[in-house]
């Protein structure tokens, strides 16, 4: 019982989950089924997957706005790519060089910003903040800020196909954040992207690489967003110029509300899943309930800082009486 | 292993922009040799060390170890040739194991680049076992208190067998109990046949546990001495090219009014039942060790923490003192114990940073008075000899002496009539401590009243006209500047006699690991 | 003598590199096309630039202070909201006292949040991004507003209006800008700001009384953001929900790209109009050479990394970061 106060109280969002969860089974009698479980795991992919990768970078210590613009790029490229004429007679196979482009591209986009914190020393927020810009320039540039749709009709079977009882998209967000949690937990770059977020001279000094490290947490969180662009778009069955806007807010406010900080060094993957389910709960519970859209605005704002507010006075020891 | 030195430095030259850091400096260090490093700040020996480390490379110049020459790129390749180097600040990740900390950027791996668990924990094991710590390789160490995570940050010299073991600075927030632990881990390794290289300000350390001593000046190899046949007047004279006394007590003075007096105050388990006063034209000293509550006090009489009981009369006044602006209104001013994290501003210049404290004072009507303000500074750079092109010199860029200086100058601007100074000469060169130590007893000569903070014993006995000495919180005795003596200081700070100290200090720290 | 002249141009082209870039954008540009260095021309890039501007030289005052404010776009559409569909029912003055009360009332939550609740900057007003927007939402109803009576009201003053041949909105940019530079540089309160942001510690001991000074910049912050809406509304005569969407990230970009630096205790309000200018000349200029406007989005990604690139490189006496 203890343990499962401390953990909560290290957890706090998964606490609050237990509280809507209960709340919109019992205001609402459409809300407890499964069918709406696996609605709500595959409305939540999207941003959960991109905020894994968020979560990385964040312990790192850095920040990543630009990851709106990798999605819509990569649902472009795996859009239109799938249409073009050379790959016309590949039957299903045409999906093989378009997907391999969206996640490339994704990649590629995600160690242009890593490289570019790493070689010039540009705080992550800044660099990531012209990406932003930038990158949603290359998308209207490439699709003349026209849509795409899906002319495979296997790509668009992808984004509501089963994989045994549960929705594709939902086993792919779970199995990624199965990878993502044992990478962190269990492997030397895991462990090192805390030492590098919590304390970076410390890092250098004991001999880790800062530079490329965090350029491969960058990557990762570019194929991550990249991917949740595909699923977008098999989802949608196309792609528009303007897909991802306002994700990058999403995502952080995510994975703050999961107790990753901001100044990096602290954080996990299971925080990071409360964060998402917790933000795709209320959104699915209130929809259920015919509350406007907005008001799901409101109260993210309100939790956002609310758990701030918590965390804050939940870790403040050795500051009795401090007026600073 | 042969007879000759374990590690060798010849003709090593560094330079960064505009500065030549370190200048054809050679140092030879044998096995079982505690080598100590002395400089003022600025002299070179960070680099120096950090050169050794592999952190930085050398422009001209090369290293042996063991006579064959290496090249370290990186502190990974130094650490693998055997050297170590100890920092001055803890360097350790918080989210982090005990284990994975001390293994920093060296995890065991498996394959898929995992980390070996098991390996990692055993080795560890044995290392806090040797070091007789409490705490098991699992431990956060975010939840060690300081003291744990300090052994932490020393059991990282023995994952390897070190030839080299550079500690920079390693006792300076270590209390005098650790102090002892530590000492004995340098023994042990010196024992070992590691070659040890010691970085401090502190003379009786280097005396106690080195075998020679080097000196470095302005980047350059000023000396090095057998330690046995030197004495710290020659190890000062080298350091700053002339002898100083820094012991002597400069001239009493005659208290007037009392200006704070304080009875019973306590700020939870910071402190309790704290009761002294203060005189105009006096210099008090507080002295104990880091952790007492010394600085504590100051903050609270700042305004900076509430008192959970207690009064505080300022001038004959019952006060309560809610913020630091309002102690400032009062004419209570506060040169805190850290310099750059809450002294100065350091991206504004000079000139801002001294007016910063009296800026509502600056102001013609709504606007900033350029004029004035430049007044102000001008009457503090002379009277306290700041050493600076203008005002407009960022202080980032000046000497830490100078930047104590503008920290003084900003509280002096506000007319104080209780001056407290936490630390006053921590970090700064001989040179500038004796002229601040100066100016506090010139300035009592002037009638402030002064509150003087510090852990050197030294600085203490030399500057004030009474000591307290602080034990866990409570004011242990209160000595006049005639009566005290360095054992019954040491006595009161410690609440035993100075022979039982170092007997009891081992276990003290023991049960607390 | 020959390494050191090469030395001390390398400083002034790195230390005033964004001027640099700033004349070489306005003569490029004059040269290509005859119509940039036009009265017209300029009086357009300063009429475009005039909301932008205006919220900039707010976000100014939290950005030196060491803070973000993110939430000034949802604000601005808030505010615009507010503006516009008051006008018709209590007045244009009522609306215009309304909408500034209800701007510095966000702005004072934000400064309570910061200031003395010492909660960080970014999360806070991302949440207030959130909860801003769906206010706004829930006001209208979701429903565009606008204003009757176009032709005859003197709300167009602000956003179509002239006062002795000078477009209002230019005045009004330049008279806050005016005030907003006597106020940073030659007060008591600007010198608070710059050692709040530059060393908040230090701040404290020195008597400041942080949380106000923090307050206070926000409650400016919002003050401009409420300015800068009467402007945009009295402009368009209508408003959407999410007109003041990715204005929060582009005011920051121009800040950024004055040379302000996010860490707080150095910038200037100049250093801010030499910012925005560029993104409107930008902008401008592009367009004048037949591009698409997304082209600019590139443009700005390249020129704010180079721009902040340049000036942390002068700082550090190296052009690349030491982990390179």
């Amino acid at each position: 019982m203890n343990r499962t106060l401390r953990w909560l109280s290290r957890n706090p969002i998964w606490g609050f989950i237990l509280l809507i969860f209960v709340f919109f089974s019992l205001a609402n009698p459409f809300f407890f089924d499964l069918q709406n479980f696996e609605n709500i795991l595959v409305q939540t992919s999207t941003i959960g997957l991109i905020a894994l990768g968020m979560t990385l970078v964040m312990i790192n210590g850095n920040i990543d706005l630009s990851v709106g613009g990798i999605v819509a790029l990569s649902a472009s490229l795996v859009v239109d790519i799938q249409g073009w004429e050379i790959f016309a007679g590949w039957g299903d196979w045409q999906l093989v060089p378009a997907v391999a482009a969206a996640l490339l591209a994704g990649v590629a986009l995600g160690a242009l910003n890593g490289l570019i914190v790493w070689w010039t020393g540009v705080d992550a927020f800044i660099v990531t903040l012209g990406a932003m810009l930038g990158i949603r320039g290359i998308v209207f540039v490439y699709t003349k800020e026209q849509s795409f749709y899906a002319t495979n009709f296997a790509f668009s079977d992808f984004g509501s196909s089963n994989i045994g009882p549960l929705p594709t998209l939902a086993v792919v967000f779970l199995v990624c954040a199965l990878l993502v949690h044992w990478l962190l937990s269990q492997t030397v770059h895991g462990r090192n992207t805390y030492a590098v977020g919590g304390n970076r001279q410390a890092a250098v000094n004991a001999g880790i690489r800062i530079g490329p490290h965090m350029m491969v947490n960058f990557i990762i969180l570019g194929f991550l967003a990249a991917l949740a662009g595909m699923t977008l778009a098999s989802q949608m069955g196309a792609s528009t110029p303007t897909l991802g806007q306002d994700y990058e807010l999403w995502v952080i406010t995510a994975v703050v509300l999961g107790g990753t900080k901001l100044t990096g060094g602290a954080g996990n993957i299971v925080g990071t899943l409360g964060g998402v389910l917790a933000i795709g709960i209320l959104r699915n519970g209130m929809n259920l309930m015919q509350v406007p859209a907005f008001y799901v605005l409101v109260i993210l704002g309100v939790i956002l800082i609310a758990v701030l507010f918590l965390d804050r006075q939940l870790n403040r020891k050795g500051q009795e009486g401090y007026r600073l | 292993m042969t007879d000759g030195p374990t590690l060798t430095l010849f003709h090593i030259g560094k330079s960064f922009p505009g500065v030549r850091a370190i200048d054809d400096v050679s140092l030879d260090i044998h096995p079982g040799e505690v080598h100590a490093l002395l400089g003022e700040n600025g002299a070179g020996k960070s680099t120096l060390m950090k050169i050794l480390a592999g952190m930085y490379q050398p422009d001209e110049g090369e290293i042996t170890l063991d006579g064959a020459r290496v090249v370290m790129r990186t502190p990974l390749e130094a650490k693998a040739l055997g050297v170590v180097l100890i920092h001055q600040e803890l360097s350790l990740v918080k989210e982090l194991s005990v284990a994975e900390n001390i293994y920093l950027g060296d995890l065991p791996r498996r394959s898929l680049g995992r980390v070996d668990w098991k390996t990692l924990y055993a080795r560890v094991g044995d290392i806090l076992k040797r070091l007789k710590c409490g705490f098991t390789p699992e431990t956060r160490v975010g939840d060690l208190s300081i003291a744990n995570q300090q052994m932490v940050e020393i059991a990282r010299v023995l994952t390897t067998t070190a030839r080299v073991v550079i500690f920079d600075e390693p006792t300076a927030s270590l209390t005098d109990a650790e102090k002892i632990v530590l000492f004995d881990i340098i023994r042990d390794l010196k024992a070992g046949g590691a070659a040890i290289i010691y970085i401090s300000h502190r003379m009786d350390e280097i005396f106690t546990l080195s075998d020679r001593i080097t000196v470095l000046r302005d980047g350059k190899h000023s000396g090095t001495l057998a330690t046995a046949e030197t004495n710290e007047d020659e190890v000062t004279r080298l350091m700053i090219g002339r002898s100083l006394d820094l012991t002597r007590r400069i001239e009493a003075s005659t208290p007037g009014e009392a200006v704070l007096d304080v009875r019973g105050l306590s700020c939870g388990r910071l402190f309790q039942d704290v009761s002294f006063t203060v005189h105009a034209g006096e210099v008090v000293g507080f002295y104990g060790l880091i952790g007492a509550g010394r600085s504590e006090i100051a903050e609270t009489l700042f305004g900076l923490r509430a008192p959970t009981a207690g009064t505080i009369r300022f001038r004959g006044e019952p006060v309560s003192i809610a913020s630091p602006a309002h102690a400032i209104s009062l004419g209570i001013s506060l040169v805190p114990e850290s310099r750059k994290e809450q002294g100065l501003v350091l991206e504004l210049n000079c000139r801002d940073n001294i007016t910063l404290a009296t800026i509502d004072a600056m102001a013609n009507g709504p606007f900033l008075s350029g004029s004035r303000e430049a007044a102000v500074f001008e009457k503090y750079r002379e009277r306290l000899r700041i050493k600076t092109p203008g005002w407009r010199q960022v202080v980032g860029n000046l000497s830490g002496g100078n930047q104590q200086k503008i920290v003084i100058g900003k509280w002096l601007a506000t007319q104080p009539k209780l001056l407290i100074l936490d630390e006053p000469t921590r970090g700064i060169d001989i040179g500038s401590k004796a002229e601040i130590h100066d100016l506090i007893r010139e300035l009592a000569r002037s009638g402030y009243a002064i509150i003087v903070i510090s852990s050197e014993m030294p600085e203490v006995l030399k500057v004030s006209d009474r000591v307290i000495g602080m034990y866990h919180g409570r004011l242990m005795r209160e000595f006049t500047a005639e009566e005290v003596t360095e054992d019954k200081l040491v006595q009161a700070i410690s609440g035993i006699a100075r022979s039982e100290f170092s007997a009891c200090a081992a276990p003290l720290l023991q049960t607390r690991c | 003598m020959a390494e050191e002249r090469l030395k001390s141009a390398t400083r002034i082209l790195t230390q005033r590199g964004i001027l640099i870039a700033f004349i070489l954008f306005m003569v490029g540009f004059s040269v290509v096309s005859d119509r940039f260095m036009t009265a017209d021309n300029l009086q357009a890039v300063f009429r475009q630039a005039a909301i932008i501007g205006v919220m900039a030289l707010g976000v100014t005052l939290v950005v030196i202070c060491g803070n973000l404010d993110l939430s000034v776009g949802s604000l601005l559409s808030l505010s615009t909201v507010l503006v516009v569909d008051l006008h018709d029912k209590i007045g244009p003055i009522s609306a215009i006292a309304v909408t500034l009360l209800v701007a510095l009332a966000v702005g004072a939550v934000n400064g309570l949040l910061v200031g003395v609740a010492r909660l960080n900057s970014l999360i806070v007003t991302l949440g207030m991004l959130s909860a801003i927007q769906g206010l706004t939402l829930i006001y209208t109803g979701g429903q565009n507003v606008d204003i009757q009576n176009q032709d005859t009201t003197w709300f167009a003053i602000f956003g179509r209006g002239a006062i002795l041949g000078v477009p209002t909105q230019i005045l009004i940019f330049v008279v806050l800008a005016v005030v907003m530079h006597v106020v940073l540089a030659h007060t008591p309160f600007g010198r608070r700001v710059y050692a709040s942001g530059g060393n908040p510690t230090a701040a404290v001991f020195s008597g400041i009384r942080r949380g106000r000074v923090v307050l206070a910049t926000y409650m400016t912050s919002a003050f401009c953001t409420g300015i800068a809406a009467i402007i945009l509304g009295s402009r368009v005569m209508g408003s959407q929900n999410n007109v003041g969407q990715g204005y929060e990230l582009l005011v920051l970009s121009a800040v950024i790209l004055g040379g302000t630096s996010l860490l707080g205790g150095s910038g200037s309000i100049a250093k801010t109009v030499i910012g925005v200018l560029i993104l409107g000349f930008i902008q401008n200029g592009l367009l004048l050479l037949g591009f698409a406007y997304y082209v600019q989005w590139l443009v700005t990604w390249v020129v704010i990394i180079l721009a902040v690139w340049l000036d942390i490189a002068a700082k550090r006496g190296r052009m690349f970061s030491p982990f390179a």
